[in-house]
């Protein structure tokens, strides 16, 4: 089933001393950017949304509407991509369109993320009955193809609203990032400034946000990636299926159009590779930036990719 | 090992399928009115009248118990899953459900456990040579290349396979099982294999290249471990043979953590890669679920789901159960 291909965050060997409080956060922000996976992961996907964003302006949404020009019209001058069979601009399609996808993915991402890194602290941080239940919850939440009960969810709940499809995969979107973060905190409780902070007199939420959250910030962006790329898969899928919004411009939608539409077998080819290439991007650059945080966050592995 | 270690991830195995039966339970009843009403109604939508539509609801009311309380329709329902009985399809009544399941499965898993099977081979070896020292830079460019792929879904590729080698070089048929037409002369008919295999080519292509990248990326990562170990310097100082060194030294560690995932990619199997066998009109697990989708076929949307759910635990109990023999070094209970 599909699966969101990220790799696995490994667990790096972690400074002794809290290096993120003491380095400060510009010093980080610079020797990041020094990793070209990431720069170019980043370049291409921001690229994409102000392509996608600042073309909405310009680009008249009316275009989008079936029988709004020609149908099954070839790429021209008028027409950047050409039309579908009911007369839709792909070009205007593509552009109304990849927004909507990447804001599916933002919004089950944050959601996803956000419940981690809040469960995965603490379940990391006082273990015992809360860890058993987050962790055994998780694992199972992992396990369950969450494509097949989305599909099920969707086919009986009609999902009618872009917000409302990326509400439902945010369902899935959160055990990832809570086992990240879990095993990350079990192996930050165990260095040697975090019995420092307590002597010194801060409880737990303060160690909790000041002391373990800066340090797990590599791995809150990898899971973060991770589970936006995920989402963006999810939605697809499920258009695919025929089982997402209709009305709403997006990736999958152009792409389920093409292949009920026969595209490929009527030579249509602007009307398949333009969604094709568009979430090829979006998945390359996602993983580019995985990677590199990866690498980041683990020297051993930076080293060999020298 | 241990008699507590194995009734926990008999547990762990029980509350999959349980969770996912429930959520299989609760959803379509979380809308408005009846599930079988609602079936009724989007067919209405969609097809006009449906002839005795009162008839069939309350006959369907009866067959599911739908107007007892909910909780003794929830034990009716574990009672049924539990003796695999998933009920009947609504597009092929009087089908049932079982049945639709057992006629796409042989297809799905010669397709996918095959492909699996290839990519794991493919993979493990590509991603442990990729950071071998000896690999030639040209090998090592390839690799990464392939590996590159990884986050590529494979219905994306498909989509590419079959409009440049199927439909403008016309190398390979674009769906289905077999040419039009043809007819199994029963028995061992070679033709006929030859004929599935060839039209298995470009969907088992899709998969393989799509899905090497995640092996030969997780590889690599135990492979960087594995070469800082001591144990390979100790190897080195030995003047143990290199190809000695690579495969049983370092490959065979590295590659322990992999089973793992192997088992779950095998547990996945059934559930065929959907989209790629909707791609490919091949007949399959997806593709009956697209088409109970497109019919609102839901207890066959729900039985495929739930026959998946439970090769996956079985491929995770399994697993759970087996590494601790592979790998000496794991504990079987966690602290």
């Amino acid at each position: 089933m599909t699966t969101a291909v990220v790799p696995e965050t490994s667990t790096g060997t972690l400074p002794e001393t809290n290096v993120v409080a003491n380095r400060g956060v510009w010093h980080t922000v610079r020797y990041w950017l020094g990793n070209w996976k990431l720069t170019i992961g980043l370049i291409l996907i921001i690229g994409l949304t102000a392509f996608s964003i600042i073309g909405s302006f310009l680009v008249d949404f009316d275009r989008t509407r079936v029988a709004s020009g020609p149908f099954n019209a070839a790429p021209s001058a008028e027409y950047l991509f050409g039309t579908d069979n009911v007369g839709r601009d792909i070009w205007a399609l593509m552009i109304h369109g990849i927004y909507p996808s990447l804001k599916v993915g933002l919004i089950a991402g944050v959601i996803g993320t956000a419940v981690g890194v809040v469960l995965g602290i603490t379940a990391g941080y006082y273990g015992g009955t809360v860890d058993a239940v987050v962790s055994t919850t998780a694992d199972i939440f992992l396990t369950i193809p969450s494509l097949l009960i989305l599909i099920v969810l969707a086919s009986y709940v009609r999902t009618t609203t872009i917000e409302f499809t990326a509400l439902v995969i945010a369902i899935f979107a959160w055990a990832g990032p809570t086992r990240l973060m879990r095993s990350q905190t079990l192996s930050l409780r165990e260095r040697a400034f975090i019995p420092l902070a307590k002597l010194s007199g801060q409880g737990d939420f303060e160690i909790a946000i000041r002391q373990i959250l800066p340090n797990l910030l590599p791995y809150i962006m990898a899971g973060f990636v991770g589970a936006v790329s995920g989402a963006i898969l999810a939605l697809v899928g499920i258009q695919i299926l025929g089982l997402g919004p209709l009305f709403t411009p997006n990736l999958g939608m152009i792409l389920q159009a093409a292949y009920q539409g026969a595209a490929i077998f009527r030579g249509m080819w602007w009307w398949w590779l333009p969604p094709t290439v568009a979430l090829m991007i979006i998945f390359i650059s996602l993983f580019l930036i995985s990677i590199a945080l990866d690498e980041l966050a683990n020297p051993r592995l930076r080293e060999r990719a020298k | 090992m241990s008699v507590r270690y194995i009734i926990r991830r008999l547990g762990i195995f029980f509350l999959i399928i349980w969770v996912a039966s429930t959520l299989n339970f609760i959803i379509p009843r979380l809308g408005p009115g009846d599930p079988m009403a609602a079936i009724i109604g989007q067919m209405e939508v969609q097809g006009g009248k449906v002839e005795n539509s009162a008839q069939i609801i309350e006959l369907f009311r009866e067959r599911f118990g739908l107007d007892d309380p909910l909780y003794v329709q929830y034990f009716k329902y574990l009672g049924a899953l539990s003796r695999l009985d998933l009920g009947y399809s609504i597009a092929y009544f009087p089908a049932r459900v079982t049945d639709i399941v057992a006629n796409a499965l042989p297809y799905t898993i010669g397709l996918l456990a095959v492909t699996t099977l290839i990519t794991f081979t493919l993979g493990v070896f590509a991603g442990a040579l990729l950071v071998w020292h000896a690999t030639p830079r040209a090998a090592r460019m390839v690799i990464t290349f392939f590996m590159m792929l990884a986050p590529i879904p494979y219905y994306l590729l498909a989509i590419i396979f079959v409009s440049v080698l199927a439909f403008s070089l016309g190398l390979f048929p674009y769906s289905g099982l077999v040419s039009v037409g043809r007819i199994s002369k029963g028995g061992f008919d070679l033709g006929y294999i030859l004929d599935i295999i060839y039209h298995s080519t470009l969907p088992a292509l899709s998969i393989i290249i799509a899905g090497v990248g995640g092996w030969i990326l997780g590889m690599r990562g135990m492979m960087v471990t594995v070469l800082g170990e001591d144990y390979l310097t100790l190897a080195e100082a030995k003047g143990l043979r290199e190809r000695r060194i690579f495969f049983f030294y370092a490959m065979r560690n590295a590659m322990l953590p992999q089973f793992t995932g192997l088992a779950i990619s095998l547990g996945y199997v059934v559930s065929g890669a959907t989209i790629v066998e909707l791609i490919f009109s091949y007949p399959g697990m997806g593709y009956r679920l697209f088409q109970a989708i497109n019919t609102n076929d839901f207890p066959v949307i729900q039985g495929i789901t739930f026959f998946l759910v439970v090769s996956i635990a079985v491929a995770i109990l399994v697993i759970d159960l087996i590494y601790p023999r592979l790998d000496p070094r794991i504990t079987y209970n966690r602290r």
